[in-house]
């Protein structure tokens, strides 16, 4: 076992051993679900299906639904998507990148960060879908043999390798995901009474047996899928940006956009994991694994990208005006002063400020203040979108042709319902399956345990 | 040929490795360790090798990028060039930066679901399997030792329990296997 530093604090608190461990995960799964869940599923399955709704009606009816016009032909749809692909970046960053860096703290955060990572590209890859308007061909995106049209997808666009990158990070995450579930599958199963549970997490497990043989892949395969994962991650956001920065659009056509994405994309994603952890921990009485710690780590990274998406946001005010480019310098004196004022104060105060008070200790570490910025953080990031898109739509080379977007009904259904089935989807994974990945956890409970630690012969060596 | 199988359970991963160590010591050839969680630095001692699943990952990145270079040049060179703002549609090399990012996603995608898929395989482990460890603590926190009659010929039962005494072990149970 690996021994740290005493000044570290803990990161599992309590007299805990490993059957607590098995205990705390699993007893939450095994015990019947509190009212408030059902509640929360209530609500969150109806606006789910509101959305639903929505979507029905816009495929039945066409595109025209929305509140686009001719001259704002992406506005909300494609700000959700990306919105959605930038929370989904939070989890394969805390499992692949912070695996390779060997932080012990991921492993109380991994699972759920992950699954919402699932989740979050579900509800982004459902966007480019609809906005076909024929989601019935969602398939025309692949390279296959066909007698239609141009023969083949265009492998020079951006927006062909945007469906090679969500897929690849969509279907590479989830099996990142359940290699790592299917041991605590196995612990469920073991413990399972009841015959029909018994029989799902016997299924779900694959039939583990926990040989020294498989612990030994198990490690590898972790640690080789971290490393494929890390660059994906950074590529994912780099090429969504491209769809912007390979345009000819003033306001898009930026260098600096695939670090600024990238960097805006863990921003949101760890707010949103704050968000989801904070509730869980005390609904599932996980204080222990996930505390004051934890938070703290996550809120620096918060700070730092926050950091880093502030310093974008104003290097690109700055080049659009040494750039010498009217077009480029009046996209953003209009962003900035125009009809559009108001989401562009929003998201510079989302984002840039709030990051910043992050630098007090005490404001870092208090939950409730994490859970507020969290939010407010969300609502910042979906504004960049909304002001990166939108903005530099409305008012292009043609005065005649400037123009406003309001959002239909249908628009903001769409949007409310991915939400409601976004947490539909969380609810059930925070139902039935392990939310804490409590095998990996194990491991680190004689190195990194409050009791352990705080023990006599800690420093001691064997 | 008839068999014995010795089951000797340990209540901590410590306590487990340093009775391997002292039964390897004596020569004992242990079978099988089942544990929750992976005991780093039993490997060596009970004679595990180290998985080469990681160059399996490589070649099948390799295979990935492979198809994917001569999957494009197929497509957009050979067999319906693309006339985009009047780019060189006629040569791979020249149009190579436009693909890099599928390159790049397919060598990946491959690499992780090939490995994905082997790892699943070589550890039978796969939907509706069933579970084979011995004892169905060994997943939550107790740790199992297999160790079998016929792969230590040298020592008879009485040996092999009187060396097992030492190490410190909570719960011994024995099944005959035909």
């Amino acid at each position: 076992m690996q021994k740290e530093a005493a000044i570290r604090e803990p990161l599992i608190l309590g007299h805990k051993t490993y059957h607590d461990v098995t205990e705390d995960v699993c007893r939450p799964i095994e015990d019947k679900a509190p009212k408030m869940w059902y509640i929360l599923f209530g609500i969150a399955l109806i606006i789910g299906l509101y959305g639903v709704g929505c979507i029905m009606y816009l495929l039945g009816t066409g595109v025209g639904v929305w509140g686009l016009n001719k001259t704002i032909g992406w506005a909300w749809d494609i700000t959700n998507f990306v919105w959605w692909v930038g929370i989904g970046h939070a989890g394969t960053l805390i499992s692949a990148v912070l695996l390779l860096f060997r932080q012990k703290w991921r492993m109380a955060i991994n699972r759920s960060a992950e699954a919402m990572t699932i989740f979050a590209v579900f509800m982004a890859g459902l966007f480019p879908l609809i906005h076909m308007g024929r989601l019935w061909v969602g398939y025309w995106t692949l390279p296959l043999p066909n007698q239609f049209g141009s023969l083949w997808v265009n492998f020079n666009s951006p927006l062909l390798w945007d469906v090679f990158a969500i897929s690849t990070y969509l279907s590479v995450s989830l099996v990142f995901w359940y290699i790592g579930l299917i041991p605590d599958f196995a612990t469920i199963r073991d413990r399972a009474k009841k015959p029909v549970a018994k029989k799902m997490y016997s299924i779900l497990s694959f039939g583990w047996s926990g040989r020294a043989k498989n612990w030994n892949r198990f490690e590898l395969v972790s640690l080789v899928l971290a490393g494929l994962a890390t660059p994906l991650v950074f590529s994912v956001h780099s090429i969504v940006s491209f769809d912007f920065a390979t345009s000819v659009i003033p306001g898009w056509h930026t260098t600096i956009f695939p670090p600024y994405f990238v960097a805006g994309a863990v921003f949101s994603g760890f707010a949103m994991v704050q968000t989801l952890l904070l509730i869980m921990r005390k609904a599932m009485s996980l204080e222990a694994y996930i505390h004051t710690k934890h938070v703290e780590y996550m809120n620096v990274v918060i700070m730092v990208t926050g950091s880093i998406v502030g310093t974008a946001y104003i290097t690109e005010l700055f080049i659009s005006w040494y750039s010498g480019v009217e077009y480029e310098a009046y996209a953003f004196l209009n962003r900035a002063t125009g009809p559009y004022w108001w989401a562009y104060w929003a998201m510079m105060t989302c984002n840039v400020i709030s990051p910043q008070l992050m630098w007090f200790r005490k404001l870092r570490r208090s939950l409730l203040f994490t859970f507020f910025i969290s939010i407010v953080v969300n609502i910042g990031m979906w504004f960049e979108r909304y002001v990166i898109i939108v903005t530099s739509l409305h008012r292009d080379y043609l005065p005649s042709a400037w123009s406003m977007h309001y959002p239909s009904h249908i628009d903001i259904g769409v949007y409310i319902g991915t939400i409601g089935l976004f947490f539909v989807f969380f609810l059930l994974f925070a139902r039935y399956f392990p939310v804490l990945a409590l095998n990996e956890v194990k491991t680190i409970l004689k190195g990194s345990g409050q009791s352990y630690k705080e023990a006599p012969d800690y420093h001691k060596h064997h | 040929m008839s068999d014995k199988v010795i089951y000797v359970m340990y209540d901590d991963d410590e306590v487990l490795k340093d009775g391997a160590k002292k039964l390897v010591s004596k020569g004992v050839k242990i079978n099988e360790v089942f544990s929750p969680f992976p005991i780093h630095g039993i490997d060596p001692i009970i004679g595990v090798k180290q998985t080469r699943l990681g160059i399996m990952a490589f070649l099948y990145g390799l295979t990935g990028l492979t198809v994917a270079t001569l999957g494009m040049r197929y497509f957009m060179v050979v067999d319906w060039p693309m006339n985009i703002g009047g780019k060189p549609n006629f040569s791979y090399l020249q149009n190579m930066l436009a693909f890099v990012p599928i390159t790049f996603e397919f060598t990946v995608l491959c690499a992780a679901h090939g490995m994905a898929i082997t790892y699943l395989l070589l550890n039978k482990t796969l939907p509706g399997m069933p579970a084979q460890n011995p004892d169905p603590r060994t997943t939550d926190d107790k740790f199992v030792m297999e160790i079998r009659l016929n792969e230590n010929p040298s020592m008879s039962e009485g040996d092999l329990d009187a060396i097992i005494k030492e190490t410190g072990f909570i719960e011994i149970d024995k099944k005959d296997i035909k």
